[in-house]
C-alpha cells in the first residue's frame, strides 16, 4: 500500500485531541500523515474535496450481532459489514449469541475469517462468559483472547448466578479485559412484554420493571468494587441505572457503559398498537428515562453509542406482541439518531462524535477512534446537512426490523474509509477486488 | 363495516348509539330483521370460553348468520401454525366478521391489519373484552339511566383483567366514576392515566358504590405469589353477605362470570337481591347483536 489520500478543507472534529475545525488530512500508507490547518500540496494524492463535511474518525460499535454462524438468513458477517460501513462505522464489536455460541477459538476465529474476507471494516469478536451462554461454567477465556476476542459477555442473557459473575470478572483481570453485561434479573423481569408504565396498562401487556435492571446494576457495581475488574454495562436503559453508574465512576470504579439510539430517542409510547418493531430487551423506557439517558451522554456518565444492532426476519415480527422477538436493527440509523441530539441541543457536535468513536475505543481499549498522527486512517465523512427519510427497504442490512422507518433524519454519512481504503461512498458499497 | 378491537378510543355518542341499537335487539324489540341472512360469522376461539363463544353464536344465529366455530384444540394451530395464516385461511371461506379470543393482548389488532373482514374482540390476553364491558354498561343504563356521577366499583385482580381495562374506559367514556381495589401487587401502575381512582380499602370503598363489579380470580395467580392463598384473598376482598351489608341499599351486584362461588364472590350475594349477573348474561346477546350488526 502506499495510496496518499487527501481529504481537503472538511471541518475535522476529533474529540480526543480537541480538534474541531477546518483541516487538511493526508493519509498515507493506511494511516493518518498529517493533519493540518493550512491547505497541503501533496503530488499524487487522491484528493477528497470535503469542504461542508465532517472529516470524523470511523465509529465503532461495541454491540452488534451479525447471526454468523447461524442466522445466516438475518444477516452474515458480509451484509453485517456493509451495513456497518454504510452507516459509517469502521469497526464492531460481535456478540456471541450466534446459534454456534462463540464460546471457542474456533468460532472466533471463523468470525474473523469471515470478517477478513469481507474487506469491509474491522470486526472484533466478543466471546462468551459461561460455556454456551447456559450462565452455569466460565468458557475458556485465555483461548478466547488468545484467538481475538476483546471483550467476554454473555448478551441477550444475564449471568444471574452471583458467584459466577464474580468470578468471571476476577477471573478477567487475567487478561485485563471488560465484562460486558446484559442487566436483567430474570425473576424480575418474568413473563413482562414492555416496560412498567401507563401503555402497558393500558395494552394490557405485563410489565417489567426498571428494578430488573437497576437491581442488577447494583449487583455488579457491588461485585465490581470487591474485584477491581472491568464491567461495561450494554444497553443501559434507565434512569435508577444512570444514576449508580454515575455514582460509582465518581468513586472511581472501572466501569463503562453504552446507550443504543433507540432507548435515547424512543419512550415506551412508540409500542403504539402492539408493534413489534419496538419490542427490544431491554424495552423502550418511560420519557424521564429517555431524558436520564440523554443527560448521562452529555455529562460523561454513558461512554459509548451502540447499535445493539439485531436483525431479524420479517416473520420473527409478524406475530402476537408477546411472542415477538427481541430487537432493531441500528447500523444503518445511529448517525441520524445521534445527529438529532445535536439538533436537539442535547450534545455538542464534538460530544456526539466522541460517543461513536473515542468514548467506545477507551471503553474497550480498541485502535482507531480518534485521527492523530499514526492513527489508522478510518475516516468517515459526514454530510451534516442532508435531510433523508429513513427506508427499510434500502438498508445493507439483510434486515428491516426497525422502528424508525419513514423517520426524517438530518445528517447522513457520504463516504466511509477503513484502514485509506473507500468502502462506502455516496449509497455504494465499494467491494475489494 | 368497522372493527370493534377496544373501548380505547371510542367517544360517548358511539358507545351511546350501539347501546341504543342493542336495546332495539333485545326480545321483542324493534329490531328483527334477519340481517346476516345468508352470511358467515366465524368464531376463533384460541382460548376457551364456552359463554362468550356461545352468546356471541346466539347473537349471530339470531340475526340469520351461519356460524363457523373454530378451535384452537386439534387444530393446526397445536402443529405449529402462526396465526395470520390460521386466520388467512378461516378468512378465505368468506365470512364477513371474525370474532377472535385470543390469549395473547393484541392478537385481534395484529389479525385486523392483514385481513379484509371485520375483527371483533372478544376478549384478547389481559387487554381488553369489549363485548363484556358494553353489555356491563347496557345492564347499569337498564337499571339507572344516564350512568353521569354513578360510582362503579371494580374488585379483584385488575393487573391481569381484560374486563377491567375495558369497563374502566366503557364506564369513564359514559359519565361514571371508577374506583378499582384490591391487593397491591394485582394493582398495575398507570389506571389513573387510564381514569380510575385506585384503593385497596374495599370495606372504606363499599358504602360509596352504586354497583361493585366482582372480578373473577385466577386461582394459578397464587402459584405466583401475587397473594398468599384464595383464603386470604376471600377474606380481604371476596364480597361477602357482611360485607354487602354496607352497600348502598340499592347498589348493584355484577360479575363477568364464572364466578369461584366463596372467592370473590358469596353464593348469598351471587344470588341475592342486589345481583344483576343473570341479567348481564341475557343482555350480552342483545350487544352482540347490535356489533355483530354496526361492525359487519
Ligand atoms: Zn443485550
Amino acid at each position: 500500500m502506499s495510496g496518499l489520500v487527501l481529504f481537503r478543507r472538511g471541518r475535522v472534529i476529533d474529540p480526543r485531541h480537541g480538534i474541531d475545525g477546518v483541516r487538511d488530512v493526508l493519509v498515507r500508507d493506511g494511516k493518518v500523515a498529517e493533519v493540518s490547518e493550512a491547505p497541503l500540496q501533496v503530488s499524487g494524492a487522491e484528493v477528497v474535496d470535503a469542504q461542508g463535511r465532517w472529516v470524523l474518525p470511523g465509529f465503532i460499535d461495541l454491540h452488534v450481532h451479525l447471526r454468523e454462524p447461524g442466522e445466516e438468513g438475518k444477516e452474515t458477517i458480509l451484509t453485517g459489514c456493509r451495513a456497518a460501513v454504510a452507516g459509517g462505522f469502521t469497526a464492531v464489536v460481535a456478540m456471541p449469541n450466534t446459534k454456534l455460541v462463540n464460546d471457542s477459538a474456533l468460532v472466533t476465529e471463523l468470525v474473523l475469517s469471515r470478517a477478513r474476507a469481507a474487506r469491509l471494516c474491522h470486526v472484533y469478536p466478543a466471546g462468551a462468559i459461561t460455556k454456551g451462554l447456559k450462565g452455569e461454567e466460565l468458557a475458556e477465556m485465555g483461548e478466547l483472547v488468545s484467538a481475538g476476542c476483546v471483550c467476554i459477555t454473555d448478551d441477550g442473557r444475564p449471568v444471574m448466578n452471583a458467584s459466577l459473575m464474580r468470578r468471571s470478572l476476577q477471573y478477567a483481570t487475567l487478561f485485563d479485559i471488560p465484562v460486558m453485561v446484559h442487566e436483567e434479573d430474570l425473576t424480575l423481569s418474568g413473563k413482562g412484554a414492555m416496560t412498567e408504565g401507563p401503555t402497558a396498562t393500558r395494552l394490557g401487556l405485563l410489565p417489567i420493571p426498571p428494578s430488573a435492571e437497576v437491581a442488577m446494576v447494583a449487583r455488579d457495581l457491588v461485585l465490581l468494587e470487591e474485584t477491581g475488574g472491568r464491567l461495561h454495562i450494554a444497553h443501559i436503559s434507565c434512569e435508577g441505572s444512570v444514576r449508580m453508574v454515575r455514582e460509582a465512576k465518581r468513586r472511581g470504579l472501572n466501569v463503562t457503559a453504552e446507550a443504543t439510539p433507540h432507548h435515547f430517542t424512543l419512550d415506551d409510547t412508540a409500542v403504539g398498537q402492539y408493534d413489534t418493531h419496538a419490542k427490544m430487551n431491554p424495552p423502550l423506557r418511560l420519557r424521564r428515562d429517555v431524558e436520564a439517558l440523554r443527560e448521562a451522554l452529555a455529562d460523561g456518565t454513558i461512554d459509548a453509542i451502540a447499535t445493539d444492532h439485531a436483525p431479524h426476519g420479517v416473520l420473527d415480527k409478524q406475530v402476537e406482541f408477546e411472542k415477538g422477538i427481541n430487537g432493531v436493527v441500528g447500523l444503518e440509523t445511529a448517525l441520524g439518531l445521534t445527529l438529532a441530539l445535536v439538533h436537539d441541543g442535547v450534545l455538542s457536535p464534538s460530544k456526539a462524535v466522541e460517543l461513536l468513536t473515542h468514548g467506545p475505543a477507551r471503553a474497550f481499549g480498541l485502535p482507531g477512534g480518534h485521527l492523530a498522527v499514526g492513527a489508522p486512517a478510518d475516516v468517515t465523512l459526514v454530510d451534516p446537512a442532508a435531510e433523508w427519510a429513513v427506508d427499510a427497504e434500502r438498508f445493507f442490512s439483510k434486515s428491516r426490523n426497525t422502528p424508525f422507518n419513514g423517520r426524517l433524519l438530518k445528517g447522513c454519512v457520504t463516504q466511509t474509509w477503513v484502514g485509506g481504503r473507500l468502502v462506502f461512498s455516496n449509497g455504494q458499497i465499494q467491494e475489494a477486488r | 363495516m368497522r372493527h370493534l378491537l377496544g373501548i380505547d378510543g371510542w367517544r360517548r355518542e358511539e358507545i351511546e348509539t350501539l347501546l341504543d341499537r342493542a336495546e332495539a335487539h333485545l326480545p321483542g324489540g324493534s329490531a328483527s330483521t334477519p340481517v346476516l341472512q345468508g352470511k358467515v360469522v366465524a368464531n376463533l376461539f384460541f382460548e376457551d370460553s364456552t359463554r362468550t363463544r356461545t352468546s356471541f353464536e346466539m347473537a349471530a344465529k339470531t340475526l340469520g348468520a351461519q356460524v363457523l366455530n373454530w378451535t384452537a384444540q386439534g387444530s393446526s394451530v397445536s402443529k405449529g401454525e402462526t396465526l395470520l395464516d390460521t386466520v388467512r385461511n378461516i378468512e378465505a371461506t368468506g365470512p364477513v366478521a371474525l370474532v377472535i379470543r385470543h390469549r395473547s393482548s393484541g392478537a385481534p389488532h395484529l389479525v385486523a391489519r392483514h385481513v379484509r373482514c371485520a375483527v371483533i374482540n372478544a376478549g384478547d390476553g389481559t387487554h381488553e373484552h369489549p363485548s363484556q364491558a358494553l353489555l356491563d354498561a347496557f345492564t347499569l343504563r337498564r337499571h339507572w339511566g344516564p350512568l353521569d356521577g354513578r360510582t362503579v366499583l371494580i374488585v379483584g385482580d385488575i393487573l391481569h383483567s381484560r374486563v377491567a381495562r375495558s369497563n374502566i374506559l366503557c364506564l369513564r367514556a359514559l359519565g361514571a366514576r371508577v374506583v378499582v381495589c384490591g391487593p397491591p401487587t394485582l394493582l398495575p401502575v398507570g389506571l389513573k392515566e387510564l381514569g380510575a381512582e385506585v384503593t385497596t380499602k374495599l370495606d372504606a370503598a363499599l358504602p360509596h358504590a352504586d354497583a361493585v363489579m366482582c372480578l373473577r380470580l385466577q386461582l394459578e395467580r397464587q402459584t405466583e405469589s401475587f397473594f398468599p392463598s384464595t383464603r386470604e384473598f376471600a377474606r380481604l376482598f371476596g364480597l361477602t353477605a357482611a360485607r354487602a351489608e354496607k352497600m348502598k341499599p340499592d347498589a348493584l351486584v355484577m360479575h363477568p362470570g364464572p364466578i369461584n362461588r366463596g372467592v370473590e364472590l358469596a353464593p348469598a350475594v351471587a344470588d341475592g337481591a342486589r345481583s344483576v349477573i343473570l341479567e348481564q348474561v341475557a343482555n350480552g346477546v342483545a350487544v352482540r347483536r347490535a356489533i355483530l350488526e354496526v361492525c359487519s
